[in-house]
């Protein structure tokens, strides 16, 4: 089991370095579904089946649909001769110092504190449910009133402005 | 039944969440940026995971679903602003969208 956490850890890594390598929008986002399935193989072998079903069926499934009809939507013929230009090698130094200096303050952190483990049995995804709409009830509601601002926030700036004047009347 | 220490598990979480750092101080396409912010929602929801794996306790779990509710959320209300900003400025630079910038006196 602990060979599978691994291999799925090794290629969520190295999928995730492609995406933010890569010039081509397609490309980036078809690497990070590899990503998020093998992100789903490691939520199954934590005891969260659920959790691996939820995060192909709406991460891989639909936020990155979403993803590839806005890229399809946009001209990235021209954006992919900028992005050659944007992309310069020097740009990743500092951020990547920065990052790396912030994940050994990290390492440092995580090994510093004692972690005690209890052995209760596993959660079930009932459990989930019965926590899910007993104990965070009013959590739940709030994130539909959350989904509900995201509808009419993308309808509004989704939608484009109706033209009033006739094009003879038009500037130039 | 998993037997790898909590740490190395943490610690895979974190180095996700810091590739999407680089992404996001990196790229200058916003739909990159987009993209490598839900790198680290995801795996900010991996950290939640683990926890619940580690204690055998549903809340992090039901974390991880109000997770996706926000990425859900965040995602088409971004997606319309980069598609208002790509046609406003015919371009998806972040560096376009620069009208709040004092004028530079010469």
């Amino acid at each position: 089991m602990n060979l599978f956490f691994y291999i799925a850890g090794i290629v969520a890594i190295l999928s995730t370095i492609m995406v933010i390598a890569q010039k081509n929008a397609i490309h980036a986002l078809l690497y990070m579904i590899v990503s998020f399935f093998s992100i789903a193989v490691i939520f199954y072998l934590l005891d969260a089946p659920f959790i691996a079903a939820l995060e192909i069926i709406i991460y891989a499934g639909a936020i990155l649909v979403l993803f590839i009809f806005v890229t399809m939507m946009l001209n990235i013929v021209i954006e992919k001769k900028k992005e050659k230009r944007w992309l310069k090698p020097k740009m990743w130094v500092i951020p990547i110092i920065l990052a790396v200096v912030l994940f050994l303050d990290l390492v440092f952190a995580v090994y510093s504190i004692p972690f005690p483990s209890v052995d209760k049995g596993v959660v079930m995804p009932k459990h989930l449910g019965v926590a899910l709409f007993t104990q965070y009830l009013p959590a739940v509601e709030i994130s539909a009133m959350l989904l509900l601002v995201g509808v009419i926030g993308a309808y509004h700036l989704g939608s484009q402005e109706k033209k009033v004047t006739h094009r003879f009347f038009e500037k130039k | 039944m998993l037997t790898i220490p909590i740490e190395i598990q943490l610690l895979f979480a974190g180095l996700l969440f810091f590739l999407g750092l680089v992404g996001v101080l990196v790229r200058r396409n916003i739909f990159f940026i987009m993209m490598s912010i839900e790198i680290m929602l995801n795996s900010a929801g991996l950290v939640f995971i683990i926890a619940s794996a580690h204690w055998k306790h549903p809340g992090g779990q039901v974390m991880f679903i109000f997770i996706l509710a926000v990425a859900a959320a965040e995602v088409s209300i971004g997606l319309a602003l980069i598609l208002r900003v790509f046609h406003h400025y015919k371009s998806l630079d972040v560096e376009a969208v620069n009208e709040l910038k004092d004028e530079v006196k010469e």
